[in-house]
């Protein structure tokens, strides 16, 4: 610590005193601080509004998770639409990337990034500890799901904003682009939660960086699904990546109506990996 | 039960792995009562059982066999009833790596209706000057003073500690055993667990000594020190002094005898009765007892008669 000795003949003349006359319970007796019992628990919504916040803080203040959730999605935006390498099926690369891109942000936050947070908070016993204070079980999921829809708005903000400055061209309804994102944050929560809450946190952050770039690949984020050799594509299609960037371009590019069987894919991916976190997840 | 009992356990156990050939007994048939607004400590060296005792008693673990009531509650299903109301201390973790001691104590006080002050708290625990440093960067003892912190802040009636001074430096144990003093005085039960047997000594009313997962003796530290083995006073006077005599002057089953010449060793129930009938027979022989010194027990002592073995530190 950092109490240094204090010179003979120091501070206001006084007599220096030895250092185990303890400087710090000097300091301690100061403050104000009433120890007698007053227990009892905060309003839930104090509790979501505080648990929010950290959540968001704390995900914003991580490097990693930053270049995972903002600069590789926008680097890969800028760089597909400056670099003609991709079969874009012969229309601009812009129109047929943003989609996709944005199915990867989701992916990147609600999977990737809470997947990885929570195996660590698991590890570090954040959630244990939990367990002995009065917040609930409930309100802390709630926390860190308004706070992955936080990142998200942020991360679709900016991505529609580059898109436009690339020239992107939107069609469809904007509700059924907010309907197919929400589902596909639902879905890969559960797998996020799924993943971190029966792997070690080392292991769950190499499997979940892993699977990142998998569903990068094959999920139709930057190639299209009909580029891949075709026992590819059938695996490919039955991913929540390629459901959510397949249904966003088939609104977003070609200005269609509700893509029911992307949807149908993402509910299934939801309902069952929520299920099965539910059962698996263990909060020690 | 007893209403000013804040906590009551009867014959908990606990095993883990209990089908393999490894089982650990980890608390083996524990029976213990923690009486409102006392300190009581669970001192015993490593694995004796106290962590898991603890935590049964937290709500983390459930017993596999026994009976726990913590404030008059189950804490296994009465959870959301028992958390305001008890503050705990982990040995270790418990908080968000990224997050800095300041947030991390704000959002424990957030869970509560009325916190302590948080930059108070954290000034009194002694670590004002780290509230913008990440949990990681903290010294192994700045992160115990938060984990302590963490434990009071929600003003509970009953903490549990566990392990509070380990890792820490002279300075900042003096300071917490200061603080447990104050919890005491405040009127916050306390429950710490140790195996540094002046801690015990220092801080608690009560102590329970556990190993191998059993209560081996309980009571306060002068009633634990006081039974069983035999005292002794010494002093030194005049070489030749007639033992028989002084034997006689002095309670029945008392032996007195002569060291190396002119030391004196009397053994008996050490007590004001025969500290008087010592210094009365000297003053009517006129002898000048000096460096007159009563040898009594220390924890520690006890610890070894009971365990047969010093303290696994």
């Amino acid at each position: 610590m950092t109490d240094t000795e204090v010179p003979t003949g120091g501070r206001s003349g006084k007599p220096a005193k030895p250092a185990a006359a303890g400087p710090r319970s000097a300091v301690g007796t100061r403050a104000p601080l009433d120890l007698r019992p007053s227990p009892g628990a905060a309003s839930r919504w104090d509790m979501l509004r505080a648990q929010t916040l950290i959540e968001l803080k704390l995900t914003l203040r991580r490097g990693e998770s930053v270049l995972l959730t903002l600069v590789i999605p926008v680097g890969l935006l800028l760089f597909f639409s400056a670099v003609d390498v991709l079969p874009t099926d012969g229309a601009r690369s812009v129109d047929f990337l943003v989609p996709g891109i944005l199915a990867l942000a989701v992916m990147s936050t609600a999977f990737t990034g809470q997947a990885i947070a929570t195996g660590f908070e698991r590890s570090y016993g954040v959630l244990r500890r939990f367990g002995a204070s009065p917040l609930p079980r409930s309100v802390l999921l709630a926390g860190k799901t308004l706070a992955v829809v936080a990142v998200e708005i942020i991360q679709v903000a900016v991505l529609v904003a580059v898109g436009f400055a690339l020239g992107w061209h939107p069609h469809g309804r904007p509700w059924w682009v907010a309907l197919l994102l929400l589902v596909a944050t639902v879905a890969f929560c559960g797998l996020g939660l799924l993943m971190a809450g029966i792997l070690r946190a080392e292991a769950t952050l190499a499997a979940a960086n892993g699977v990142y770039l998998l569903l990068l690949l094959v999920g139709g984020v930057i190639v299209p699904l009909s580029e891949l050799p075709g026992w590819l594509e059938a695996v490919g299609r039955a991913l929540p990546t390629a459901a959510a960037s397949d249904g966003l371009r088939a609104v977003l590019r070609d200005g269609a109506g509700l893509p029911v069987g992307d949807l149908v894919v993402l509910c299934a991916w939801a309902a069952g990996s929520l299920a099965l976190a539910a059962r698996t997840f263990r909060w020690e | 039960m007893a209403d000013d009992l804040a906590l009551e356990v009867s014959s908990l156990v606990k095993t883990y792995w209990p089908r393999s050939d490894r089982a650990i007994h980890a608390v083996n048939d524990l029976s213990l009562t923690v009486v409102a607004g006392s300190v009581t400590a669970l001192l015993g060296p490593n694995g004796a059982g106290k962590t898991t005792t603890i935590e049964i008693c937290e709500g983390f673990r459930r017993p596999d066999a026994g009976h726990v009531r913590v404030l008059g509650l189950d804490p296994a299903r009465d959870g959301p009833a028992l958390h305001p109301r008890v503050g705990v201390m982990l040995q270790s973790g418990g908080v968000y790596p990224g997050a800095r001691a300041g947030e991390m104590l704000a959002l424990l006080a957030a869970h509560h209706r009325d916190p302590l002050d948080v930059t108070a708290l954290l000034e009194r625990v002694g670590i004002a000057e780290m509230a913008g440093v990440p949990y990681r960067r903290l010294s192994g003892g700045q992160q115990q003073r938060l984990s302590l912190a963490m434990a009071l802040v929600g003003r509970p009636e009953l903490v549990f500690l566990d392990e509070p001074t380990a890792g820490m430096d002279v300075q900042a144990r003096r300071a917490t055993w200061e603080l447990i003093e104050q919890l005491r005085m405040a009127g916050v039960t306390v429950v710490l667990t140790t195996h540094a047997m002046d801690e015990a000594e220092q801080l608690a009313d009560h102590v329970v000594i556990v190993d191998h997962g059993k209560v081996l003796a309980a009571g306060s530290p002068a009633e634990l020190t006081s039974g069983g083995a035999k005292g002794e006073l010494r002093f030194r006077a005049l070489a030749g002094l007639d033992i028989d005599r002084l034997e006689l002057a002095l309670p029945s089953g008392t032996v007195a005898r002569e060291g190396p010449p002119g030391r004196y060793v009397i053994q008996g129930k050490v007590d004001p009765q025969m500290l008087a009938a010592v210094t009365a027979w000297c003053a009517g022989n006129g002898v000048m007892a000096e460096d007159l010194q009563v040898e009594q027990r220390s924890l520690e002592d006890v610890f070894v008669e009971l365990t047969g073995s010093a303290l696994r530190a």
